[in-house]
């Protein structure tokens, strides 16, 4: 359930985050303002009150959604505004010579961000994806709250059921999320790795 | 004798920097140590003040051997002044502060005593108005000068100067070696490591050449510049003037 | 839709938003106080001390790999079972603390790194102690450097302490549900927590950046120089 919950929110984001990065460097002026305001928002806001939110802002308006569709919105909101912050770094480190050679070869606008700047761009911000990754796993926790059945609730029921069983319980479930925040990292390194081209490394 | 260097050894892995190196320091005088780059000067210097542990040899100030292990070495660190090739001063802290640490920290010294204490090396160095400027606003000879009256204050019984002026752009290079040169001639003992030829022949009163981690020839400067009894020093001179041009 | 606000949910509110602070600051200062500790091992600690250095990463990497919500529901709801018991505002303080611990460390860990080499080496040669040139030279460099990530923490953490209301804590958002359950009126009392926090990041980030300017020394930590 949680890695359900995962997909979604980190699909949701970085579709979100990618767009707002773009309008944020390259949009007209009152799109960035919106774009910051945005950031401030879902970075000011707790996780938690966010999902309560979305759980029952709709509700407010006689629309009914699952707690897991509620969970991904929310969490996937909140992570747009922090991929969009990584984006927004990656792109503006790219050096301007190469907006110039593109444009000087005839591309437009648009197809200097999707062909040239896009793709290093995200080659440079898979170092900062990784660690929004192990920061979204862990806040699948949250879902907890509106009732979407994931590991801790699970942990939850197992402890009421069988008491001693409590402290082991939890354990096992931070021993999973350290697993799979260890196991994540892992494979976006991989992936870094494969991706390296000489010369394109985020510079420090 | 104020420094004795005996048999001095230190490998990085399978690299023997220092093979033997042996030379001794009289109170007042100031040696040059020339040679080229990667022969084991720099780590020579550090090695006398344990920046870098040698391997084997033995080192004496005075009569105080600071490579035994039950020596304080912070207390010999605080006699001996160093000045490194990119300065290294603190940069979270103005020029009079650089200066201050010391005499605060290691010495006791109270702060009004420091403060006049460090105002008077800053004189010295000719940047008294440059008290109250960080590092990053005074320009790279200006940082050295700096770096300089902070080893000054210490009454360093002895300076090591690891190519000063080597991170230096060419205009800045006149003043700190014109320091240098007043230092030594009002007494102070300094061993200097250079690729400054001028100076080394105007200032110093031995010269040690060093090649590969050892030294190959030391004497005074008339004798290493104008009848140089090895060849590779010879050679060393020739090449060191093609580059820099014979006045330097 | 009709959506109905109350100025009467405003002094609980208030009192909720008073222990999230207290939530906030006691980990924040604490978990600086472990953080640097932690840092300090994990760069140090070698030779000799090398059980601390893993013992050390060991609970960074722990601690930085687990949710809070596991953490905190862990400290209130398990360790009972063995005999430890916690109110929920201590349940609070304590899950805040070692989590934040964690974070911090690495961000001081960074910084600390970012010093260059030469710093420590002129201390030493100075005749400064290892602990002197720490404590002089290094750490003030580091405690400057450290402060934007430190900024991002001090967000983290408020936001953090809302978690702390599933175990019972009357913070701010355990106060909101309180008004909630009372009035059903969920959205509106949850929109006005929304703004209490808002206002509450902004004026923290404009005191942050004001330290930082303040603060701030010529060439260190200016880009490039790492």
């Amino acid at each position: 359930m949680n890695l359900a919950l995962l997909g979604g929110l980190l699909g949701l984001g970085f579709v979100l985050g990618v767009l707002i990065a773009i309008l944020e460097v390259y949009g007209p002026k009152i799109l960035r303002l919106c774009a910051s305001v945005y950031t401030w928002v879902f970075r000011s806001i707790p996780e938690i009150l966010l999902l309560l939110l979305v759980w029952f802002g709709p509700s407010q308006f006689g629309v009914q959604i699952s707690p897991f569709f509620a969970a991904v919105l929310a969490l996937g909101l909140r992570s747009s505004a922090y991929q969009a912050e990584i984006f927004r770094g990656a792109l503006q480190s790219i050096p301007s010579g190469q907006t110039l050679a593109a444009r000087a070869l005839g591309l437009s606008r648009l197809g200097t961000i999707r062909h040239i700047l896009l793709p290093q761009a995200l080659r440079l911000s898979l170092a900062g994806w990784g660690n929004e990754f192990a920061v979204v796993l862990k806040d699948t926790t949250l879902a907890y709250a509106i009732g979407v059945v994931e590991v801790m609730r699970q942990a939850r029921y197992i402890a009421s059921r069988n008491f001693p069983l409590t402290l082991p319980a939890y354990i096992l479930v931070a021993l999973l999320f350290l697993a799979a925040t260890y196991f994540g990292l892992f494979v976006i390194g991989k992936l870094e790795e494969r991706l390296r081209i000489p010369g394109l490394e985020a510079r420090r | 004798m104020l420094l004795r260097v005996v048999d001095l050894h230190k490998r990085y892995g399978r690299e023997e920097v220092l093979k033997g190196v042996s030379f001794f320091l009289e109170k007042g005088e100031t040696k040059v140590i020339i040679g080229p780059s990667g022969t084991g000067k720099s780590t020579l210097l550090r090695c006398i003040n344990r920046l870098t542990e040698p391997d084997r040899g033995r080192i004496w100030l005075e009569d105080v051997e600071i490579t035994s292990p039950k020596v304080n070495i912070n207390r010999i660190r605080a006699q001996i002044g160093f000045v490194f090739q990119d300065f290294n001063l603190f940069t979270h802290l103005t020029a009079l502060d650089n200066v201050r640490l010391g005499l605060m920290r290691v010495k006791g010294m109270g702060k009004k005593e420091a403060t006049a204490r460090a105002l008077q090396e800053l004189a010295r160095v000719g940047l008294a108005d440059k008290a109250k400027a960080y590092p990053a606003e005074l320009s790279g000879g200006q940082q050295q000068r700096v770096s300089i009256a902070r080893a000054l204050a210490m009454d360093p019984k002895l300076i090591l100067f690891d190519e000063p002026t080597s991170a230096l752009d060419p205009e800045l290079i006149g003043e700190v070696l014109a320091v240098m040169e007043d230092l030594a001639k009002s007494g102070m003992t300094m061993l200097v490591v250079t690729h400054e030829m001028g100076f080394a022949r105007s200032v110093a009163d031995e010269i040690i050449f060093m090649e590969k981690g050892v030294i190959l020839e030391q004497g005074p400067p008339e004798q290493i510049f104008y009848s140089p009894k090895h060849p590779r020093t010879a050679e060393f001179l020739r090449r060191i003037t093609d580059l820099y041009g014979g006045n330097r | 839709m009709n959506l109905v606000f109350s100025w009467s949910w405003l002094p609980k509110l208030a009192e909720g938003l008073l222990l999230t602070l207290e939530l906030t600051a006691i980990s924040m200062s604490v978990g600086a106080f472990f953080g640097i500790v932690l840092a300090i091992t994990r760069i140090y600690a070698r030779g000799p001390l090398l059980p601390l250095y893993l013992l050390a990463s060991g609970y960074v990497h722990f601690f930085r790999g687990t949710p809070l919500l596991v953490q905190l529901m862990t400290i209130y709801f398990a360790l009972p079972t063995v005999g430890l018991r916690f109110s929920p505002f201590s349940a609070g303080v304590l899950a805040l603390t070692l989590n934040t611990a964690a974070y911090q460390a690495e961000y001081f860990r960074g910084a600390i790194q970012s010093v260059r080499a030469g710093q420590m080496q002129a201390a030493l040669a100075l005749g400064l102690s290892r602990l002197q040139a720490l404590r002089y030279v290094i750490l003030p460099q580091a405690l400057r450097l450290v402060i934007p990530p430190w900024s991002n923490e001090l967000i983290y953490m408020v936001k953090g302490s809302a978690v702390v209301y599933l175990i019972g804590a009357t913070e701010l958002m355990g106060q909101a549900k309180n008004i909630a359950a009372r009035t059903f009126r969920n959205f509106e009392v949850y929109i006005v927590v929304a703004l209490f926090y808002l206002a509450l990041i902004l004026v923290l980030t404009l005191i942050l950046r004001w330290v930082e300017r303040k603060t701030r020394v010529p060439g260190l930590g200016l880009p490039g120089r790492a």
